[in-house]
């Protein structure tokens, strides 16, 4: 057995999929003095790689998993590690056979092979499958089954060849050394190494070995049920581990794979088997593998139904038994997402966690890269292990949010879809009275906000003229006609929106100009009381971030972003503090709560509540000022991304529900309503052409082709400069444009509206794709009601980013024609911003 | 024919068998359970002498009620019938077993058996003696170690059973009824079919409650194995490693 060095340059843990396949991209990427340890024995350690089903289904709504799948499976096939056979997922419910339309949309977008197909063509297929309870497959030439074990071996044999990696199995890590937030070494039972880097890809353990060093992974190990039927004639004697496809039973929340002569079942319709990291059996103790527990019939039997429903014609096989069944454990996390990324709480300690065997490869590809050049190439924001709010990271938020996600794992699930559980976990001040409005609450960061107010129904009987119905009720669903009356009553008179969810960090110091000047793109060494709109650039010159700035001083400023995303930024500020200590950093979003007051009428409701003068000349666009509203001392923000006159008003949180009251009764006389978020995240944006992070916004996309690029590049040097010049330089692959739908008469007569996600295709209806590779998708979509047309924003290549260019929208394998409305940043509605300068 | 198959639920652990703190018990907490592999061929043989030579087989399990976990698994792989004898949570030891087994044949004496099977020894305690106890109390001939049943003479009224002792084989003539004790290898269990699963989930157990008196065994406490293996030695890598392996060989005498 080799010794353990006593030094490394990294440490992973965990020699499943992903440490192995770290490994080897590590030193691919040129480091040295890799050590993978493992407590387990190789080839198998036993973990859940270990009893994966280990197929791959490349179409994901996500792009970001669809992406990793699909650089997973390139690498797979380079170390000829897999085996293609084809997949189905088969409908036996309507509903599923509207989901399945939408999957070939995601197929379409992402430029994956697919196609839809009637029960007869299913079984010309898979010949031994009962088609007559099924109506339509969705058919995935590319689906493969794929060697797990042996990818992890090759890689280490390759790692290790190179020079740059020492294996360890048997190894059990006991402790992770940190020192001032840093991590400086791991403690074995072999040995201690220093080091100061560690991942952990320890799978269902990674909780426990991150607890260690201070760090929190929020995941949980989970059962997955699967069965072995066999032997069955038929699947024998194609001699072979796989002939047939893969079919996933949807609506019974299953899947059955040939595995050699046997027929594998695996579900997901159980109910929810959650697991303590601590409790999972040593590798002495357990019957088979620390991962896989014993099976629990109970849970199955209704699946067994299910199966020999479809299968009966196989299953029924005289001779053919259970042969083997397992309660497999896997990792669940409260989003269903991976968690990746370096652990907010400790320096150099990186979570490479909650990772499918799809997707291992890919994830390994880009954590290298991530761990690197401090950025990977493809957007990972949605599985950032920064994205978990405190809360978040709490085992009662990851028990409740896995026990309600783990049914939705094969589940129908829409864009707007929203939480049911662990939910009223952050409430605005405001709250009391907005649901005295009967507000409909959406969560975005753990806060409640309203999306639309039940109290502003009435305004139906006065905009309803302008408001097309929504037939459709997935169209519909998560979706009020509410919200474009609120839209409409904010465009003629004004409307108070509650933007609580804001996140506020105050920084300060001597140092603090210098600070943020390297973390933005905008100049931001403007005088006191400016507002500076700013992307935050990645490495690469994508985008990490965009957000408002205010300097309320010469040393101090006040950094105010979204709240789906902030928990990501507050990493980013806090990791790149200068280490002289000359800027302090303080999270005042509890301290402060937000509402904004927009609307043609907002400065005569503001001047009504305060004795300021809130006059055009006194209180200029783009600037902030101390003013009292009544007797609350108030930040307010000449700012709007609704595109009206208005003002953001910060105020101290214990003061929200008066200055609420305040701006409620002193807008009375002039008809303000409340409005929500659906006004101020969808219609109101999207007629300005506001861009959104992590839908227009993200890592793969640049601020020229985004079409915020600033006429000047400041002198001081930023994070992305190079790339950003570089990006100036070449001009776009694909500019963000605004389109409008002409016609949504679907085939069933009824209007469609297309949701977000839709690839973007030519007249002759090929999908358009930039010359950097990307598809043209819907980044976002909902009603302009001002300018009388349904928006999609999307990036379109040169060739098709020019005002008038007709194309199309696949909106469930229905084609609607659409008109690029806007290229450019340039917006629908009052293009020259007059309303919000007047 | 009419085969009464008795079966135990034992844990099945690992290679390390987890305690309890107070050392009287395996710790179950995170260990599923089963029959023993000796039960396991006495339902696959007690099925197939149904299947050839027509009749019923029950299967009878003592114990806490989660005992019908193992008799379901039992009517899964073919059994007929199961009978639980429900003693409570309570270890039995063997006397107290074979009391609850007598107890339950005795209710269900209408019904007479032809053939009693046990697994020659419980795959957690091994006491050896349930059987014994049983077949002496209900005065039936009863051989252990059986590894080979057929049914004998013209009335099917006889079996001949075998079993390997060191020298060969013996072979037992029995009159029925009688009872036996079988061993692993005696055939290869069948795994359950799932119409066989769906089916013995709803199949109804018969219950009989029973409490028996103490047995005369107590437990001190239980220990785990001193690990004696020794490390594994490397003899060398590749064909460098050849004569080591050789030398080893000839010290074994296998060459």
């Amino acid at each position: 057995m080799t010794s353990l060095p006593s030094r490394a340059d990294v440490v992973v843990i965990g020699a499943g999929i992903v440490g192995n396949c770290l490994s080897y991209h590590l030193a691919d990427l040129g480091w040295r003095d890799i050590v993978l340890l493992d407590k387990g024995p190789l080839p198998d350690p036993g973990g859940s790689t270990g009893h994966a089903s280990n197929f791959i289904f490349p179409v994901d709504h996500s792009k970001e998993i669809t992406a990793l799948t699909l650089d997973s499976m390139r690498q797979y096939e380079k170390l000829g590690t897999i085996t293609t056979c084809g997949g189905i997922e088969v409908a036996r419910e309507h509903v599923r056979v509207r989901e399945l339309q939408r999957r070939m949309a995601s197929a379409v977008a992402w430029g994956i092979e697919a196609d839809l197909l009637n029960p007869d063509e299913v079984a010309h297929l898979v010949p031994f499958m009962d088609t007559s309870i099924i109506l339509a497959g969705f058919w995935t030439p590319s689906v493969a089954v794929v060697d797990p074990l042996q990818t992890g071996a090759l890689l280490r044999e390759q790692a290790t060849a190179q020079g740059a990696l020492t294996v360890s199995a048997s190894t059990e890590v006991t402790g992770i050394r940190t020192e001032g937030g840093r991590v400086r070494g791991v403690s074995t039972d072999r040995g201690d190494i220093e080091t100061e880097t560690v991942v952990i890809a320890c799978g269902v353990w990674s909780p426990r070995i991150a607890r260690m060093a201070g760090a929190r992974i929020p995941l949980t190990p989970a059962v997955h049920q699967m069965i072995d039927v066999g032997p069955i004639p038929e699947l024998a004697a194609t001699k072979t581990e796989i002939a047939y496809p893969i079919v996933r039973d949807m609506d019974a929340l299953m899947y059955e794979r040939q595995s050699g002569p046997d027929l594998e079942i695996g579900s997901y319709a159980h109910r929810p088997i959650l697991h303590e990291p601590d409790d999972i059996p040593s590798l002495e103790a357990a019957a088979l593998s620390p991962t896989q527990l014993p099976f629990t019939d109970e849970d199955f039997d209704p699946q067994m139904e299910a199966a020999l429903e479809l299968f009966g014609p196989i299953l029924n096989t005289p001779g053919a038994g259970v042969r083997h069944a397992i309660n497999g454990l896997l990792s669940l996390t409260p989003d269903g997402s991976p968690v990746l990324g370096e652990t907010p709480e400790v320096r150099g300690l990186w979570s490479a966690a909650a990772v499918w065997i799809k997707e291992g490869p890919g994830v390994a590809r880009m954590l290298a890269q991530w761990m690197t050049d401090g950025t990977p190439e493809i957007d990972l924001h949605a599985a950032d292990i920064a994205r978990f709010y405190p809360h978040q990271r709490t085992s009662a938020h990851v028990r409740a949010r896995t026990s309600e996600g783990f049914n939705k794992t094969y589940g129908i699930v829409h864009p707007r879809e929203q939480w049911e559980s662990n939910r009223q976990q952050r409430l605005s001040p405001f709250h009391v009275r907005e649901k005295e409005l009967g507000a409909e609450f959406f969560e975005v960061g753990g806060w409640e906000r309203p999306q639309f107010y039940e109290s502003n129904r009435g305004l139906l009987d006065e905009f309803g003229d302008r408001i097309p119905d929504r037939p459709d009720e997935w169209d519909a669903r998560w979706w009020s006609p509410i919200s474009n009356a609120e839209h409409l009553a904010m465009r003629e008179r004004a409307a108070m929106i509650d933007v609580s969810a804001f996140a506020q960090f105050d920084v300060s110091g001597p140092g603090v100009v210098d600070y943020l000047q390297r973390l933005t793109m905008a100049q931001v060494d403007r005088p006191v009381g400016r507002l500076i709109y700013t992307p935050i650039l990645t490495p690469h010159g994508g985008f990490r971030s965009d957000l408002t700035i205010v300097r309320l001083a010469d040393d101090r400023y006040r950094i105010i972003t979204g709240g789906a995303d902030d928990a990501r930024d507050a990493f980013w500020f806090t990791r790149h503090l200068p280490e002289d200590g000359s800027v302090t950093f303080t999270d005042v979003t509890s301290a402060v709560c937000t509402l904004g007051l927009w609307g043609p009428r907002a400065r005569d409701v503001l001047s009504a509540a305060t004795e300021d003068d809130v006059s055009n000349a006194a209180f200029g666009f783009g600037t902030a000022r101390m003013i009292t509203v009544n007797s609350v001392p108030v930040l307010a923000l000449r700012v709007s991304y609704v595109g009206d006159l208005g003002w953001e008003l910060h105020a101290p949180f214990e003061q929200g529900l008066r200055l609420w009251d305040v701006i409620a009764a002193a807008g009375e006389p002039h008809g303000i309503v409340p409005a929500g978020i659906g006004v101020y995240g969808t219609t109101g944006r999207l007629e300005k052409g506001y861009r959104l992070m992590g839908a227009e916004l993200d890592a793969e996309y640049d601020p020229v082709e985004a079409g915020l690029a600033l006429p000047k590049v400041k002198a001081a040097d930023f994070i992305g400069k190079a790339a950003y010049l570089a990006a100036r330089e070449s001009g776009p692959a694909a500019t963000l444009c605004t389109l409008t739908v002409d016609d949504h008469t679907g085939i069933e007569g009824t209007p469609r509206y297309p949701q977000g996600g839709e690839p973007v295709l030519t007249l002759d209806g090929e999908r358009i794709v930039d010359r950097k590779g990307r598809g043209s998708y819907v980044t976002s979509a909902g009603a302009g009601p001002s300018v009388g047309a349904y928006l999609l924003m999307a990036y379109l290549p040169p060739e098709h980013a020019v005002e008038g260019t007709s194309l199309l929208v696949e909106y469930l394998t229905e084609q609607y024609p659409v008109t690029v409305a806007r290229a450019g940043r340039t917006p629908l509605f009052d293009p020259d911003d007059s309303r919000m300068k007047s | 024919m009419e085969v009464l198959v008795c079966v135990k639920r034992v844990p099945a652990p690992g290679a390390k068998v987890p305690l309890t703190e107070d050392a009287q018990d395996i710790d179950t907490r995170h260990l599923g359970f089963t029959i023993g592999p000796h039960e396991e061929c006495a339902v696959e043989e007690a099925v197939r002498l149904v299947e050839a030579h027509g009749g019923h087989v029950t299967v009878l399990a003592a114990g806490p009620p989660e005992v019908a976990e193992q008799l379901r698994y039992a009517l899964a792989m073919g059994a007929d019938r199961g009978v639980l004898v429900d003693t409570g949570a309570a270890e039995l030891d063997p006397e107290a077993t074979a009391a609850a087994v007598v107890h339950a044949i005795r209710t269900l004496d209408a019904e007479p058996f032809d053939l009693v099977l046990f697994g020659n020894e419980s795959a957690d305690a091994g006491h050896y003696q349930v059987g014994i106890r049983v077949a002496c109390e209900l005065g039936l001939p009863i051989v252990g170690g059986i590894k080979g049943i057929d049914v004998d003479g013209a009335a099917g009224d006889r079996l001949r059973l075998r079993r390997d002792v060191a020298t060969g084989v013996e072979v037992y003539e029995v009159p029925l009824p009688t009872a036996a004790a079988v061993k692993e290898g005696l055939n290869l269990p069948r795994y359950p079919t799932m119409p066989g699963r769906l089916k013995a989930r709803k199949a109804q157990l018969l219950t009989i409650p029973f409490e028996p008196a103490a047995g005369g065994l107590r437990k001190v406490r239980l220990r785990q194995p001193h690990d004696d293996r020794e490390a594994a030695i490397v003899l060398g890598h590749g064909a460098a490693a050849a004569p080591a392996v050789v030398d080893v060989l000839e010290e074994l005498g296998a060459v």
